[in-house]
């Protein structure tokens, strides 16, 4: 094992002080182009995936995302962890614009910001044995482990995320989803990261399955310190991991606040209706819900409507929505929405009345 | 409308069910396993289950538990070989049609039990049109002329509420979002009228606030026609939400049964217990999940006595166990726990605590 202090004389970033933001995205944009002709390329258009998104994430914190197929979270995950250039907008990370790092700086920053992804067989590769994935990071980043223990070290990664260290000459089609997305989580760990960006980790995987990796991801929160930025549809797995909750709607962030601030009084009317359209497994709050169904499908993001862009399923459109997109702030409710008409509304029962 | 197909000259002997006499759909002790070069795979080991009329059954169950192998055995959808029906009954308006012959058992499906599947892009053919999909089972069925099917299918469109249907009726399945894919094919299901509506996963591949849409629109249809429904998911809200009874599947068997309502206040069995508390609430954000430790078991090596006792909390065996009731060697039978209730548990009692 490497002395810690080792990789701190590596390290070209600044370390920022406790409390201090550690990832600052500010108007993050990525837009896609539309291509027609074979020979004869020309753009015709953009898909707007990401447009305009704020977020900040704190050291330990974690931070969930929700919104549907579509929204562009993904995208998110993608520019975060650089396998994409963002469009427009900055994303700040220990104060440093990512954009402008070149060298040894985007390799800590690639090093110490690391993914996790949603489906557990695509994601490993299927002719490399389980202990060739997780230390394959070292190839590129040989500070963090020294050659010599490397087996040793990955065999503790296996044991940690809860496999058997003896496992480590298996390949990855001998394992369940639920042991592949163990192996994810240790390829991850492999090299000691701040962030880890949980790109919709549990999605795959069964009811029963799905609660152990979600309780190994806290446990190894609490135990390292890490930052999570965790991407979901899940709702309630969403209320379960985070801190901080941001919900996405065609590209942009329609509300943030506390996990208890978006579950408990959703203002911004894209929340409601996602909130009040999760079933609830509890028979006694069977019916009690306020139940708000939207009309219609998410618009394409090729061409978003004018001004808000909820406003072709919202129930509250004016004349006003169409014309000035609303800014994502607090109006009166306690935490922003991005909606003129904000209301704070409790949609889901809390206890049975 | 549904006996009077007078096109069919050879349609099985006149149907003399009476919807008074009992269930729609009887499945009796059925055993699918599948014969692979690795060995067999008991997918289905044993299970009974009625649906009355205007009954909403969900089957509940991880993947590998066997319910929708179950779902395709009544279907008679199931790849055979390597999938072999080996035992049991599937009695639908009290005819077996197990024991039919092949073209009987088409007779009797068609317009008697239709299915909807998880994933709507791959169950429709994206070289026809919506309409000429939809249209295919009164042509199939009933010797309609194509004019006349296309008009059925604009109508079956309205029906589920797909918005401009006489206009979208000549588009393809790719022409329409994921929500609308999903309703084509409940209009294809409910065309002949059926009496017992499978739904395999119907929603989970949607989001969430289109599922609820789709759940919608499937209560409102079901109100209107009096048809049994059958709905095999994952997802215990939708379970909650939707359903009157549930059969809880693990390992090819059904491990407890009952209305929603009681099973899922109170579980009888350590498997549904496990699963209630494995999940996370939307409405508190809760302390920490009690998961069920370790892995579903594979089906060609399925575990001696209770297949969940591996994993479960509560399992005794040796001097532990009282006698006949050892998990690891003694196959606990589905009985009789509390009135209403069924359970496969040998200590079920204590897990309900009565």
């Amino acid at each position: 094992m490497s002395d810690p202090a080792d990789i701190a004389a590596a390290n070209v970033l600044p370390e920022p002080s406790a409390g201090e933001p550690l990832l600052e995205v500010r108007g993050l944009q990525k837009y896609f182009p539309l291509t027609q002709g074979i020979v004869f390329r020309k753009t015709v258009g953009h898909v707007h995936a990401v447009d305009g998104v704020d977020l900040t994430l704190r050291r330990g914190e974690t931070v969930g995302m929700v919104g549907e197929s579509g929204c562009g979270k993904s995208t998110v995950a993608k520019l975060l962890v650089a396998l994409e250039k963002p469009t427009g907008g900055t994303i700040l990370y220990k104060g440093a614009d990512v954009a402008k790092m070149g060298g040894r700086a985007l390799k800590q920053y690639r090093r110490e910001v690391q993914i996790i992804f949603q489906d557990p067989y695509g994601s490993l590769n299927p002719r490399m044995t389980v202990g060739d994935i997780v230390a394959e990071g070292w190839s590129v980043h040989a500070d963090v482990a020294p050659r010599k223990g490397r087996l040793q070290r990955t065999q503790e990664l296996l044991d940690r995320v809860g496999l058997n260290p003896d496992y480590v000459n298996r390949y990855p089609h001998q394992f369940s989803g639920g042991q592949r997305q163990r192996i994810g989580i240790a390829r991850a760990l492999a090299l000691r990261p701040e962030v880890i960006v949980c790109d919709e980790p549990v999605s795959a995987l069964d009811v029963s399955v799905q609660a152990q990796v979600v309780n190994l991801l806290e446990d190894l929160q609490d135990e390292l310190g890490m930052s999570y930025l965790f991407i979901a549809h899940d709702l309630s797995v969403v209320r379960h991991l985070s801190d901080r909750i941001a919900v996405m709607y065609l590209g942009s962030v329609v509300e943030e606040g506390t996990e208890e601030q978006v579950y408990g009084s959703p203002s911004h009317p894209y929340t409601q209706a996602l909130l009040s359209s999760v079933p609830l497994h509890e028979p006694a709050l069977r019916g009690q819900k306020d139940r708000i169904l939207l009309q219609g499908d998410v618009p394409s993001p090729a061409d978003p409507p004018s001004g808000c862009r909820f406003r072709t399923r919202c129930w509250k459109a004016q004349e006003i929505c169409a014309v000035e997109p609303p800014a994502l702030v607090d109006r009166g409710q306690g935490h922003p929405a991005a909606c003129h008409f904000a209301e704070a509304r409790q949609v889901v029962p809390t206890e049975v009345l | 409308m549904s006996t009077s197909s007078g096109s069919i000259s050879s349609s099985p002997a006149p149907v003399t069910y009476d919807p008074a006499s009992g269930p729609v759909l009887e499945v009796d002790d059925l055993h699918v396993e599948f014969r692979v070069r690795s060995g067999v795979v008991h997918a289905v080991n044993g299970i009974s289950y009625t649906v009355d009329q205007g009954e909403t059954l969900a089957i509940l169950g991880e993947s590998g538990s066997g319910k929708s192998v179950s779902a395709q055995a009544i279907m008679g959808i199931l790849d055979s070989p390597p999938a072999v029906i080996t035992g049991g009954g599937i009695r639908f308006q009290g005819r077996d049609i197990l024991k039919l012959n092949a073209e009987d058992q088409r007779q009797i499906r068609g317009p008697g039990i239709s299915m909807i599947f998880q994933d709507a892009l791959s169950a429709l053919n994206p070289v026809y049109s919506v309409g000429f999909q939809i249209g295919e089972m009164f042509r199939a069925h009933r010797g309609t002329s194509r004019k006349e099917a296309k008009q059925h299918a604009v109508e079956l469109m309205d029906r589920v509420r797909i918005p401009a249907a006489a206009r979208r009726v000549n588009d393809f399945p790719h022409q329409f979002s994921g929500g609308m894919r999903q309703r084509v094919m409940i209009a294809m299901a409910l065309a002949l009228d059926p009496r017992i509506l499978i739904a395999d996963e119907p929603t989970t591949a949607l989001d969430v606030t289109v599922q609820a849409q789709v759940m919608d629109l499937l209560k409102d249809l079901q109100r209107d026609t009096g048809m049994g429904l059958i709905l095999i998911t994952h997802d215990l809200g939708v379970v909650n939400e939707v359903a009157d009874r549930v059969a809880v599947m693990y390992a090819g068997k059904i491990v407890e049964t009952g209305t929603v309502d009681d099973v899922f206040t109170r579980p009888g069995h350590p498997y549904t217990l496990g699963l209630m508390n494995s999940i996370p609430l939307v409405e508190a954000k809760g302390g920490r999940l009690n998961p069920i430790v370790g892995q579903p078991p594979n089906l060609s090596r399925i575990p001696s006595g209770c297949s969940f006792h591996p994993r479960c909390p509560r399992a005794r065996t040796g001097a532990a166990a009282a006698p006949g009731r050892d998990c690891v060697g003694d196959v606990p039978p589905l009985r009789l726990v509390v009135p209403g209730r069924e359970a496969a548990c040998h200590y079920s009692e204590e897990v309900l605590g009565v």
